[in-house]
């Protein structure tokens, strides 16, 4: 029985890996129609990942071991993060090792490694996004924090599993709160994932670059997996949005049969298609925000988490 | 105009629209620059020329914008082994960087304390000046990079950014010193003159005939008004009368190359500021609007339309059905999109208040064409200084007062729907006839000029005759000279990542300035 736990394990990594490009591509797609344009292939990720890890790779010559490793890291730790959170099911091993503060410090770890990879060559770009990269991410993540506050005080618990299982012991339950919480996560969402309002991730304009200025070094396989990491990252929020906010369809409480499993794959399918959407949507609808409006923008997150929190405890205290 | 050396009175220049020319001694140069600039004109354009094979001088010149005409200020250096001139640069800011270039190209100095080179880009020896007669215009050099003494900003926490030549996206190079703490900028240098192709030395291998071909390609946005300031300096030597026709079809095409530039820029600008369906829908009205170029024009740029002595090709019948249909969707998806920009909090928010150039500023520092009249600057030679057709067409003068990101861009949207107007206008009174008349050879040692209002500002071309049908000298200019120098006014105090809105409000060339 241990041995099949592992198993579903690995075959969530698996997937997860597997189909973070394709949802970076959707968003693509949705945003380009939005647009009128005509969109690029739904698989047109995997096809620039292909490219990159055919090229040769070019390294500044001062570049430290540091430059060098961060890729890897980045990947690996999205990868861990994508193990801790239950896309799919909740019976995980790895879901039950680690709970949601330790996948808040899991991407803050990344977040370590890339700035200070991206100061390593030493060139003014890589800095400038960096110092904007740390400005983000200290607002963001108490924003996020308190988020993830607003459902734990619901379920008792910091674990996403539990959050899950509490669902679906309370199947129509309906909290104010967590509107309030929903909201802000879809901003911190933003904020991280380097989306519009906050970063444009189809900029070429180096001066106003924030994650793509971090990477302008990266080149090759370097590039490939950094770029992997990012649409995993993408994936990581939206699978922890969907674990907080509309966690129906997850394998949920010991429910580990086939058709649990693909009931599971294609709710987190539907629920990807149309968050999907809703990203391009808002990303077409909104210009790049002023860089220094970002802190308004972000304490705005997080006072619509705080507000949440407020409304529990006012009406939710069970 | 009256000067305090009254013995002197400009002869008549031939040009498109009235001009004079004034020759001056020395001192007079400086007398001269400092009457005009007390009766607040602009400063044109300042070139130099190499006469010593003719009379052993050396000349200046300087071309001013008074308010009924246009006068060239004349100065002929005599002692060619040493040649300086007094520099006008504290008086009108602009001609520094054109005085660099002159040195560059033809080793007059000016006795300016910044000499630092601005063209040369150690491309050619530092003892050699291409544009003089005895060099070899086909010899090449390799180029060794030099270091470029720019200006540094010291204090704590003040760094440094470089950006450019070499960019992330595909544009023209130029390179940006940027001396900054945290985000803000304290200081911003440019560097220019990395296309430099010696189009002025060039211009000596083509022949009267031919000499439109180049100028259409000193920069290829404004392809037409160079092509036809060309022209119009050549048909004002020879003083020959361009049939109406011709007249009108090339304000037409004048007029769809302001459009076409005007719709791209606004969607870039919209894109700058993260709103991406400003940029595909503005794209997209520009495609429609270069096909119909094909039809009408018989290309979609228009680099080989204006020839001496009219156009190369002439309306077809069924291009004015055409042309009026695609004017009517073109105004409407201006007037749709204009309302969705000004109504997008989130854009609004990037266009106020970003790269204010005030008008103050904007008077001091001789700002000319759109930038000038986002900045509350009227001045447009459509307008105060009408050629024809234009004098007919009367054009309206659109101008904003606050000089930010969101003024150029409202001058824009107004332009675009005044110029649909002189669009249909046009067509409206085009008159049937030739298209083309024969331009005969222009007498040796003719100087003429061509001043045109290019969808960026004027665009001179003041022609030198030369035996036998050849070009002596020909100045083309790019009033880029006089606006590079005022982004970098226009984004002090902003924040570094604003610079590339700003720098597309301004849209200046950097291909017409490098020459």
């Amino acid at each position: 029985m241990r041995g099949i736990t592992f198993v579903r394990q690995f075959g969530e990594v698996v997937l997860a890996i597997a189909i973070a490009p394709l949802f970076a591509g959707w968003i693509a797609q949705c945003r380009a129609w939005m647009q009128n344009r005509s969109a690029p292939s739904l698989v047109q990720p995997y096809r620039m990942l292909r490219k990159l890890f055919q090229k040769d790779a070019a390294l500044a010559k001062n570049a430290s071991p540091l430059f060098r490793t961060t890729p890897y890291v980045l990947f690996g730790t999205m990868v861990l993060a994508a193990a801790i959170i239950p896309s799919l099911a909740t019976d995980l091993p790895f879901a039950r090792a680690a709970d949601a503060i330790a996948l808040i410090g899991l991407f803050a770890t990344a977040r370590v490694f890339v700035s200070l990879a991206a100061m390593d060559i030493g060139t003014a770009f890589g800095t400038l996004g960096a110092r904007r990269e740390m400005m983000i991410g200290f607002l963001a993540e108490p924003a996020l924090l308190m988020v993830l506050f607003n459902a734990f005080l619901l379920s008792g618990s910091t674990a996403l599993p539990s959050l899950v299982e509490f669902y679906n012991a309370h199947r129509f339950l309906i909290d104010p709160s967590l509107a309030f919480a929903a909201i802000a996560f879809v901003m911190v969402l933003l904020a991280e994932n380097a989306r519009i309002p906050i970063d444009n991730p189809t900029t070429h304009l180096e001066l106003t670059m924030i994650h793509e200025a971090m990477l302008l070094e990266y080149s090759a396989r370097h590039l490939a997996l950094v770029e992997w990491a990012s649409s995993l990252k993408l994936f990581n929020y939206a699978c922890i949005g969907f674990a907080l906010f509309i966690p129906w369809g997850i394998a949920a409480g010991g429910r580990n049969g086939s058709a649990a499993t693909l009931l599971a794959i294609a709710a987190l399918m539907g629920k990807l298609a149309v968050a999907g959407a809703a990203l391009a949507l808002i990303e077409s609808l909104s210009a790049k925000l002023r860089i220094f409006r970002a802190p308004e923008y972000l304490a705005t997150a997080f006072l619509l988490a705080v507000l949440g929190l407020l409304v529990h405890l006012q009406i939710g205290a069970r | 105009m009256n000067f305090d050396f009254p013995e002197q009175q400009p002869v008549q220049l031939p040009a498109n629209i009235p001009a004079g020319c004034l020759r001056v001694n020395r001192e007079q140069w400086l007398q001269t620059a400092k009457a005009l600039h007390d009766a607040n004109t602009r400063l044109l354009a300042l070139w130099a020329a190499d006469d010593r094979d003719r009379d052993g001088c050396f000349r200046v010149y300087a071309m001013y914008l008074l308010p009924e005409t246009i006068l060239v200020v004349e100065h002929a250096i005599h002692d060619a082994s040493n040649p300086m001139y007094p520099s006008i640069a504290a008086l009108f800011p602009s001609a520094l960087r054109m005085q660099r270039a002159v040195y560059d190209l033809l080793g007059i100095a000016s006795d300016e304390s910044d000499m630092r080179g601005w063209l040369r880009h150690n491309g050619w020896p530092e003892t050699l000046f291409p544009l003089r007669k005895d060099v070899d215009g086909s010899a090449h050099y390799s180029i060794a990079p030099a270091s470029y003494p720019f200006v540094t900003v010291e204090g704590d926490g003040v760094h440094e950014i470089a950006v450019g030549p070499v960019h992330a996206g595909i544009i023209e190079p130029g390179h940006f010193r940027f001396s900054v703490v945290g985000e803000k900028v304290l200081r911003l240098e440019e560097r220019l003159g990395y296309t430099h192709k010696g189009v002025a030395k060039l211009f000596e291998a083509f022949s009267q005939q031919d000499g439109h071909r180049l100028a259409a390609r000193v920069s290829g946005d404004s392809a037409v008004a160079f092509s036809w300031a060309y022209c119009a300096s050549l048909e004002a030597i020879t003083e020959t009368p361009v049939p109406l026709r011709a007249v009108y079809l090339r304000a037409l095409a004048l007029e769809h190359e302001r459009l076409t530039n005007h719709l791209g820029d606004l969607g870039a600008l919209g894109n700058d500021a993260g709103f991406a369906l400003g940029l595909t829908q503005f794209s997209r009205l520009k495609e429609d609007l270069l096909r119909t170029n094909t039809v009408a024009f018989g290309a979609r740029y228009l680099m080989h339309y204006i020839v001496p002595g009219g156009v190369s090709v002439d309306l077809p019948g069924r291009a004015r059905g055409l042309l009026l249909k695609q004017y009517q969707e073109l105004e409407r998806g201006v007037v749709k999109l204009r309302s969705i920009y000004d109504e997008h909090a989130g854009i609004q928010d990037r266009f106020r208040e970003a790269g204010r150039l005030t008008n103050e500023l904007a008077e001091r520092l001789g700002a000319i064409g759109l930038v000038g009249r986002a900045s509350g600057i009227a001045c447009d030679l459509r307008v105060d200084h009408p050629w024809q057709p234009y004098d007919k067409l009367r054009p309206k003068l659109i101008t904003q007062a606050y000089g930010d990101v969101a003024a150029r861009v409202q001058v824009r949207f107004d332009e675009v729907l005044e110029t649909l107007r002189l669009c249909r206008a046009l067509l409206d009174d085009l008159s049937s006839g030739p298209i083309q008349v024969q331009v005969p050879i222009a007498e040796p040692d003719r100087m003429g000029a061509g001043v045109i209002e290019g969808w960026r500002g004027p665009v001179i071309v003041v022609l030198e005759t030369g035996r036998d049908g050849a070009i002596r000298r020909c100045h083309a200019h790019d009033s880029s000279w006089q606006n590079w120098p005022l982004l970098e006014y226009a984004i002090l105090g902003n924040i570094v990542p604003d610079f590339p809105l700003i720098n597309k409000s301004f849209n200046l060339s950097y291909s017409g300035q490098d020459g």
